[in-house]
């Protein structure tokens, strides 16, 4: 309660988002053969590269200025799908935060903020087998748990996001690449999920 | 991994130095933004042409950019969609006051990207932009339940027949009026007999047996819809065949273009005698060919396997085929 988040921890989310990507490049790449094109690993890696060297020479005012940059870079260095969606992400959470610091209700709004834009962008919805599996029961346990703090609320939403991918695993894939596999996509953990599931981690790591 | 390439990183602004060195005469690059233009572009009055997607599938599409093709081609890094700012430049330089067409692959990626570059274009120039989405992929079944059929072997042919409009002076309205009416005239089959290795990843995408082939593939060598049991050309010609005709469907007295593709790894002679094993299977259907194409126009790595494209052809879409072309992908006439 009471608690908020700073530029600088935003900015360390990315960074460790960054290494935590680099690590789990080669997993991703593997989910994304089997039921993909064997591109999100390097994809993700090669983005969150450049967000690192983004940050290293920019200056930010305000997490609004940091997320904006961050958008903007991994959609003109991701390509594919993630790109856009991930993009699309960050500009919208972004947009939702002012210049300070920033408490857990106001995470919340930024946080409904980006998965709006991803389900805009992707036109998905929960049980096609996407990142939005995860996204969408990860804003729902932070809502539940934001009186909570932010550090709970994003724990909460973390495992919630979790387990969102692990139930899409089974699920037959409805959009993006892995639609094209029809029943054979059944089965497959999805890589979007994957990513994301990572992404809310760290989160939970650097903000709370 | 045994590929000719100095690092996995550097493949595709290395073979653009290739491209342009090859090619200089007739095309010029933007190594910044990747992107193939016509050197003559923009070209005043004239409606510009501009495709682009992951790189792999050469001569798709970099080699189809020129006089009576595309005005440019945007590259992406292999099999991943090219980012809105490639695009977004190439739209800006190409439009000579008559508009630009985006001819965009059906896949999720491609699609959001040329959107959001759209969407750009929109807010920042006064660049009118149209798009048509390529989607003859009679592979994937069940569109309301996919991300719809992909963008395969037709859009080749739309590329040529669109392209040929745009020279002879035809609106942004007529081009990509026509540019729809090809893309629902066309449907595309394909099949695979091995897998290929994307030059990032190091090692084949899909594992598949001696005596197996793998059934409706998309360009990505993403794993086709079903794996069958190895089977002779005759048997996998009908195989690719059999439903694209019952999709559209053609019949008796139809007229076509014609395509046997190779997806990079098969040999001439293979696709020949795949052409011959197609050809019969139609004339059996009644129906006429009326233009073909037979080699390496639209691949995926070093996979080897073929696609079979149909065009169902008017004497218009015929007219705009014989017309002129000259890009190092096709070229007659000029």
């Amino acid at each position: 309660m009471g608690d908020t988040v700073d530029l600088d921890q935003f900015s360390d989310w990315m960074r460790r988002y960054a290494g935590v990507i680099h690590d789990n490049a080669p997993l991703l790449t593997e989910l994304d053969s089997a039921i993909g094109d064997a591109d999100h690993g390097s994809n993700m890696d090669r983005g969150m590269t450049a967000v690192v060297d983004a940050l290293d020479v920019g200056e930010f005012t305000s997490p609004a200025d940091l997320f904006k940059k961050v958008g903007m870079t991994l959609v003109s260095s991701v390509g594919g799908a993630s790109g856009p969606l991930y993009g699309t992400f960050f500009l919208r959470f972004g947009g939702k935060l002012g210049a300070g610091p920033v408490d857990a209700e106001g995470l919340g709004v930024a946080l409904h903020a980006g998965v709006d834009g991803i389900v805009q962008r992707g036109k998905a919805a929960v049980g096609d087998k996407t990142m939005l599996d995860a996204w969408v029961p990860a804003v729902e346990a932070y809502d539940a748990a934001a009186s909570s703090g932010v550090g709970a609320a994003l724990t909460a939403a973390a495992e919630a996001a979790a387990q969102g991918r692990d139930s899409a695993t089974p699920l037959v894939a409805h959009r993006g690449r892995a639609s094209y596999l029809g029943e054979r996509s059944a089965g497959h953990q999805d890589p979007g999920a994957t990513s994301t599931v990572l992404l809310l981690e760290t989160a939970a790591e650097t903000l709370g | 991994m045994k590929k000719l390439i100095n690092d996995p990183a550097d493949v595709v602004a290395e073979a653009l130095v290739g491209m342009e060195a090859a090619h200089g005469d007739r095309l010029r690059i933007d190594y910044e933004h990747k992107v193939i233009y016509r050197k003559d572009a923009p070209r005043q009055g004239k409606v510009g042409l501009i495709s682009g997607g992951g790189s792999g599938h050469e001569p798709l599409h970099g080699g189809y950019v020129g006089p009576g093709m595309l005005d440019a081609a945007c590259c992406g890094e292999v099999f991943t969609s090219p980012v809105p700012d490639q695009l977004l430049a190439a739209t800006t330089e190409v439009d000579g006051g008559a508009g630009v067409l985006h001819i965009v692959k059906n896949y999720t990626g491609d699609v959001m990207n040329f959107e959001m570059a759209a969407e750009l274009a929109a807010a920042e120039s006064a660049v009118e932009v149209r798009s048509v989405v390529v989607d003859d992929d009679v592979a994937v079944q069940d569109s309301l339940y996919t991300a719809g059929r992909r963008g395969v072997g037709t859009t080749v042919i739309l590329e040529k027949l669109v392209g040929a409009a745009a020279e002879s002076g035809r609106s942004l309205d007529e081009v990509a009026a026509l540019a729809d009416r090809v893309n629902a005239a066309g449907r595309s089959m394909g099949l695979a007999l091995t897998s290929c290795t994307v030059p990032a990843a190091g090692k084949p995408t899909f594992e598949l047996g001696e005596d197996e082939m793998e059934l409706g593939i998309g360009i990505h060598g993403e794993p086709g819809r079903k794996r069958v049991p190895l089977a002779s050309a005759r048997e996998a010609a009908q195989l690719l065949v059999d439903p694209i005709l019952t999709d559209l469907p053609y019949g008796t007295g139809d007229s076509v273009i014609a395509m046997v593709n190779g997806m990079g790894g098969t040999p001439l002679i293979e696709l020949y005698l795949m052409y011959g094993e197609v050809h019969r299977l139609l004339e059996q259907a009644g129906i006429g060919i009326a233009r073909c194409l037979v080699g390496n126009y639209i691949t995926s790595l070093e996979m080897a396997g073929c696609s079979v494209t149909l065009v169902k052809a008017d004497d218009e879409f015929v007219d705009l085929w014989d017309a002129p072309v000259n890009t190092p992908g096709l070229r007659w006439g000029a």
